[in-house]
């Protein structure tokens, strides 16, 4: 089971996080990075699938160069190789090009499944799986709680307004992951000492046979127009209850026409 | 005038609240058209004409909820070939947007998501990074695709033409890829929807147990609210998944929210940090929900919450 897992790196959501002003793109240099959280749980389950069933595990990820220091994160915790896409020209592209970008350097990988998370932190737009699925030709298993595979076929508990749906696929087939599918390890020692010689391929737009028009913020097919910063929100009053709380809380929904 | 395709959720045939709001927008933009899939859709026709609808593409085809995201996509993408709308607007839940990403990549339209406005120009608006940011952004390329939030505007009833045209998907097989073998309830139901409450009560591992749940509900119910659970909550099992409110469950922005017991981690900020209104109740003067909350309470809520829903109903007589 060869299976490949996209992970971004983010900027930390407790940090700051704000537009340039020049370009109006997300500033990534001057925040502190991390791995998407999410895609933790990607990496996990698919290290879970390659020690039940074999194969291998590669990680792909577009991004600056600083991104390696998220691609070596997921290889010591297991994983056994890594692809980097990294151009000037990919900057600023939205999330329909970089789905675009992504599914090249994927159609060049071997993979029986493409373990995605549900949502970035940053861009927050929970899309990827189904634009993956849509521009590879593949199933679209998207939202999974529970992932089982076996005999060629991936089958998915995925979380619904109002419960879950059972969804089946034949492999290969891409598969976007929430938190309640597993609990993440820590990468050993021995894993962050191994993950120092794991092959760390990198990739330029040239070598995927993108064209630099298809991508980046030049051509993105959407742009930000314009943009305001909203002042932080205030903490209001803080009462303490002194045994008429529930009273007080009653005034505050009054005075706000709530009741 | 040109179309505005409205892709309509809905439950056997009962159009969802934001399905009607997005009419009301799309009748600020152009020509109400709504899309409307599956089981029962012909029986959501009246209710999209009183609500504004122009025209009602009506495809009943099973093909829309036996498979993922890939027939909605097909059948608009076939719409944007014979009416040139001006723009799609889809809901802004986790299906919404991938119907409305894979109807990107069909097209060649740009993709807008979490979208709380649209002007006349198409320019949508969308808080980002917690709200602390609001972009103002436009699709270059293609026809425009807007995931609309829930509660960014309200239905406003006004019978439009309704015209109701019968259309059929010819779905391919990639869009047929994912099959939907099984569909299991899990909530509780007879509240409104988390997604689009106009108020929402939530508990967190503060709450203690499943069965102390009921004086959430007993608060919610007397505001008309939905109820809503920290991952903490969700986690010991006291509160379904379907729940969740935060960066891996839903994400709401009520008139009024109310966390009860709930710590205030970013996670569960990501969900619920543009509400309007926020209160918190917890025992925990440091709780960093207070940091973000219009009105806070330090005390308990096993006393705190009882007593504000006995007040409240006495106060609704
Ligand atoms: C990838 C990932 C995704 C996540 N996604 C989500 C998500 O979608 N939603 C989410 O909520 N979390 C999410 N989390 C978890 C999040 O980090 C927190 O662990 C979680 O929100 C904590 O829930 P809590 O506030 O109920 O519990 P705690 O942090 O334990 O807080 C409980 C609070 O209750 C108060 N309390 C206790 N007893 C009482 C009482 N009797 N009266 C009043 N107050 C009381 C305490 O003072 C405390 O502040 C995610 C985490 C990860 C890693
Ligand atoms: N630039 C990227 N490089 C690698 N993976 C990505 C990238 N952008 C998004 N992803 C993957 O897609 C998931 C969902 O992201 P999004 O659709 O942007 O919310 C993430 O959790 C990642 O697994």
């Amino acid at each position: 089971m060869n299976i490949v897992v996209l992970v971004k790196q983010v900027p930390d959501t407790w940090a700051e996080r704000k537009l340039k002003d020049s370009d109006k793109t997300l500033d990534r240099a001057s925040v502190d990075v991390v791995m998407n959280e999410i895609d933790e749980y990607a990496v996990e389950e698919a290290l879970r699938i390659k020690e039940a069933q074999g194969g291998e595990v590669t990680i792909l990820t577009m991004g600056p160069d600083r991104a390696t220091e998220t691609i070596r994160k997921a290889l010591s915790m297991g994983a056994d190789k890594a692809v980097h896409l990294v151009d000037d020209a990919l900057a600023g592209s939205d999330a329909v090009q970089t789905s675009a970008a992504l599914a090249k350097a994927i159609e060049g990988l071997e993979y029986d499944l493409v373990i995605v998370g549900s949502e970035a932190t940053d861009s927050r737009m929970a899309v990827m799986g189904a634009l993956l699925a849509e521009r590879l030709g593949k199933p679209q298993l998207t939202g999974a709680r529970k992932l089982t595979v076996e005999n060629g076929t991936a089958t998915i508990e995925r979380l619904t307004d109002n419960g879950y749906a059972v969804v089946t696929a034949s492999t290969p087939a891409i598969v976007s992951v929430v938190e309640k599918i597993n609990e993440p390890r820590y990468p050993s020692f021995k894993g962050i000492m191994a993950a120092k010689s794991k092959p760390l391929e990198t990739k330029s737009l040239a070598d995927l046979g993108l064209e630099a028009g298809a991508v980046g913020l030049a051509s993105a097919p959407t742009q930000v127009v314009e943009f305001s910063t909203k002042p932080p929100r205030q903490a209001g009053q803080v009462v303490k209850d002194e045994g008429d709380g529930g009273a007080k809380v009653a005034e505050f929904l009054a005075s706000q026409k709530f009741v | 005038m040109s179309e505005v395709l409205v892709l309509v959720d809905h439950v056997d045939g009962t159009p969802k609240k934001a399905a009607l709001e997005l009419l009301a927008l799309a009748k600020t933009l152009g020509t109400p058209a709504a899309v409307v899939t599956g089981a029962g859709a012909s029986k959501a026709v009246d209710t999209l004409k009183q609500y504004g609808a122009d025209k009602v593409y009506v495809d009943e085809s099973a093909d829309h909820d036996d498979f993922l995201a890939g027939p909605k996509a097909a059948l608009l993408a076939q719409l944007i070939g014979s009416a040139s709308p001006v723009a799609v607007l889809v809901p802004a839940t986790a299906e919404g947007k991938e119907v409305g990403a894979r109807l990107a990549v069909k097209t060649g339209g740009g993709l807008l998501t979490d979208a709380t406005g649209i002007t006349g120009e198409l320019v949508a608006e969308q808080p980002i990074f917690g709200g602390a940011v609001v972009v103002s952004s436009k699709v270059a390329s293609g026809t425009p695709i807007i995931a609309v939030r829930a509660n960014s505007t309200a239905p406003v009833e006004g019978a439009g033409a309704g015209t109701v045209e019968s259309v059929a998907v010819q779905a391919s097989e990639t869009d047929k890829a994912a099959r939907v073998t099984e569909r299991v309830v899990e909530a509780k139901g007879g509240r409104p929807d988390l997604g689009e409450a106009s108020i929402v009560v939530s508990g967190g591992r503060g709450v203690g147990s499943a069965e102390n749940f009921s004086i959430i509900e007993a608060l919610a119910d007397s505001l008309g609210a939905a109820v809503g659970a920290s991952r903490a909550a969700t986690d010991a099992g006291w509160y379904p998944h379907q729940n969740q409110v935060g960066q891996t469950g839903r994400t709401v922005s009520p008139q009024l929210y109310i966390a009860a017991g709930i710590s205030g981690a970013i996670q569960h900020r990501a969900g619920m940090q543009t509400s309007k209104t926020i209160v918190a109740i917890n025992k925990d003067p440091e709780a960093p929900i207070f940091e973000l909350a219009d009105f806070g309470l330090v005390g308990d809520l096993n006393t705190v919450v009882p007593a504000l829903t006995e007040e409240i109903t006495k106060r609704k007589g």
